[in-house]
């Protein structure tokens, strides 16, 4: 097994390192100091490091604020609580206004396991998806972590960064860059696309190797760019594959596969079936919840070749 | 409504000095859990439920029960602890805590465990959701009442303030909050982060009946707790508590917000919890 990376270290290096050459960088938290692994950046730059308290609505609203006063702010918070709790505060605030607010949302997902539904952020994708003018990223692993803070920081308007903390191996080389709306094809096939991002890519080319084994060739596409989105790559999977599965750690609706769905069916209808959340997650951790709704490599591989053999349009 | 969970003031004590021992090792064994803040609402919880409420873990939605809230959601073992001392659950399925499946999620959830009243976990949900509890028992001018626990740091989210105003606008004596005020929250201590005093003050310019109290004297806690509200306003208890009480190396130390014991310190813990009671 190889090494598996917490992407939360990879978001704090990268964040150092830009707020070591820029001082109009700050770091806004609600109590998530330790969440958020920022007690590095609070030892460095405790002036730098704004504590509004367990209040997430004014943190998002603070961030607005010292963006207009010409800082930098990286908002911090459990995913489920800044986008859950502040999500009019992001639409007005942050997008509508389109203020330079870097909004991380940490452990986002089902990171937070056991304890249960109300942390899991499997809503999130859906709630900030409809925000005109916001960019969402969801990264991989730790090398796309670190890109897509750089990334964010020069960004000329609001990014939603959604980050996880489940353990991942290294997918990407090191000279790797993000590139908004742009889709990576991490393995090429004509037999079908699996579109994941975060957290199931890896699975995705785990699932996609043994397929291979079992006579499908699949292509499958990282989505880290879920806004803007890559309708090109997309719909060359649709024509060239014809069948997409996506996967992500999600709810089914509304979310990285609804986007992907929102495009096929626009402009090259194909077989689909999104993978993901149907509903609440019942009790346990990370991964036993990803292989419990089916997306353990063996259920995506089943899925996969039932995605095949179907018949375009059911009867 | 029979009360068969019903203790003396004598009883509560030692029964609370059991039940931290109970939840230590159902967070040892789970690998989670919120211990500071368990020992820290633990007796608050013991003196309501064999005190002071009236709910029946035959008939848990009994039209009649008294509602109870911890909004401090993260607290769930402290609550499930309590819930299966108090005949709601059996004790031995506490062993269950956060295990794939079981019924007893890191934070409590209404739908899976009868007796609890509402799903809690994000901060700053209790009090909206127990003020219109209280409003809808003045509506149909019930008799039973209402009780909420948030934490000190929980009072930093601004719903709790909406609600305040509500509640005392309401005029809603029939609901009781009460504030676990051991000064720390997750990563600090509360008075580093947003200084919320005078906190009694704020309550009373609200509009609230305020009481300060010891939260670990479970007869000064169960004698405010029972004695009836007539005064048109709602009633805040700001229980005066140390995170992690009863247990020496955890207590009053914020690194223990989640942190879980290992089997040496549990061994410990129990020994200076048994030399105690
Ligand atoms: C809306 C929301 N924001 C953040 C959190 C994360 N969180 C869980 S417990 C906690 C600290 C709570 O402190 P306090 O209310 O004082 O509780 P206690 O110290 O008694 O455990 C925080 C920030 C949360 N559960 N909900």
């Amino acid at each position: 097994m190889s090494e598996l990376f917490d992407c939360r270290d990879a978001f704090v290096a990268t964040l150092e390192e830009l707020a070591e050459q820029d001082p109009r960088i700050v770091a806004v938290v609600n109590d998530s100091i330790g969440s958020s692994k920022l007690t590095g950046f609070r030892r460095r730059w405790p002036e730098r490091l704004i504590n509004v308290g367990i209040a997430e609505q004014t943190l998002v609203g603070v961030g607005a604020g010292l963006a207009n006063a010409g800082h930098k702010p990286f908002v911090c918070a459990a995913s489920c609580f800044l986008t859950g709790r502040a999500l009019e505060q992001i639409k007005a605030d942050i997008v509508y206004s389109q203020a330079q607010v870097v909004l991380c949302g940490i452990s986002s997902g089902v990171a937070y396991g056991e304890l249960g539904p109300t942390h899991h952020s499997i809503e999130d994708l859906a709630w900030t998806r409809v925000l005109p003018g916001l960019e969402i990223i969801v990264p991989a692993d730790p090398v796309e972590t670190a890109a897509a803070v750089r990334y964010a920081y020069a960004a000329e308007g609001p990014v939603f960064l959604r980050l996880s903390r489940i353990g991942v191996p290294r997918l990407l080389d090191e000279r790797y860059r993000y590139e908004p709306g742009r889709a990576q094809v991490l393995r090429d096939g004509a037999d079908l696309t699996l579109i994941a991002c975060g957290v199931l890519v890896h699975r995705a080319l785990e699932a996609a190797e043994r397929l291979s084994d079992l006579g499908l060739e699949a292509r499958v596409l990282n989505l880290a760019s879920i806004a803007p989105l890559d309708r090109r790559e997309i719909v060359r999977a649709a024509q060239q594959t014809g069948a997409i599965l996506t996967l992500e750690e999600h709810s089914v609706r509304g979310g990285m596969g609804s986007a992907v769905a929102e495009a096929v069916v626009a402009e090259a209808p194909c077989r689909m079936k999104l993978m993901g959340f149907e509903d609440f997650a019942p009790t346990g951790e990370a991964n036993f919840l990803l292989d419990h709704v089916g997306m353990s490599v063996d259920g995506i591989v089943d899925a996969a070749q039932r995605l095949v053999g179907e018949p375009l349009v059911a009867k | 409504m029979p009360l068969p969970s019903r203790l003396t003031t004598e009883d509560i004590p030692d029964l609370c000095q059991k039940m931290r021992g109970t939840l230590l090792t159902t967070i040892v064994n789970a690998r989670m859990g919120h211990v500071g803040g368990d020992l820290s609402v633990i007796d608050i919880l013991g003196t309501l439920y064999f005190g002071v409420l009236r709910v029946d873990p035959t008939d848990p939605h009994a039209e009649s029960r008294d509602r109870f809230v911890l909004s401090k959601g993260h607290c769930s073992v402290a609550l499930y602890t309590t819930l299966a001392y108090a005949g709601f659950l059996p004790i031995e399925e506490l062993a269950s805590f956060a295990a794939p499946l079981s019924r007893l999620n890191g934070h409590p959830c209404n739908r899976k465990l009868p007796g609890v009243e509402t799903s809690t976990g994000p901060l700053g949900h209790g009090l909206p959701v127990a003020t219109g509890i209280a409003i809808g028992g003045k509506l149909s001018g019930a008799d039973w009442r209402v009780f909420v626990v948030v934490g000190d740091g929980e009072l930093q989210e601004g719903s709790n303030w909406e609600a305040m105003m509500s509640a005392a606008h309401q005029r809603l004596d029939n609901l009781t909050l009460i504030v676990d005020r051991n000064q720390l929250q997750q990563g600090d201590r509360t008075s580093a982060v947003t200084s919320m005093e005078p906190l009694a003050e704020r309550f009373a310019a609200f509009g609230w009946e305020t009481h300060e109290v010891d939260g670990h004297d479970h007869a000064a806690l169960e004698s405010l707790l029972s004695s009836p509200n007539t005064s048109g306003r709602p009633r805040c208890l700001i229980a005066a508590t140390v995170k992690g009480q009863g247990v020496s190396f955890i207590r009053d130390r914020v690194e223990w917000h989640h942190k879980v014991p290992s089997r040496e310190q549990l061994a410990t813990a129990l020994a200076e919890l048994e030399v105690a009671s």
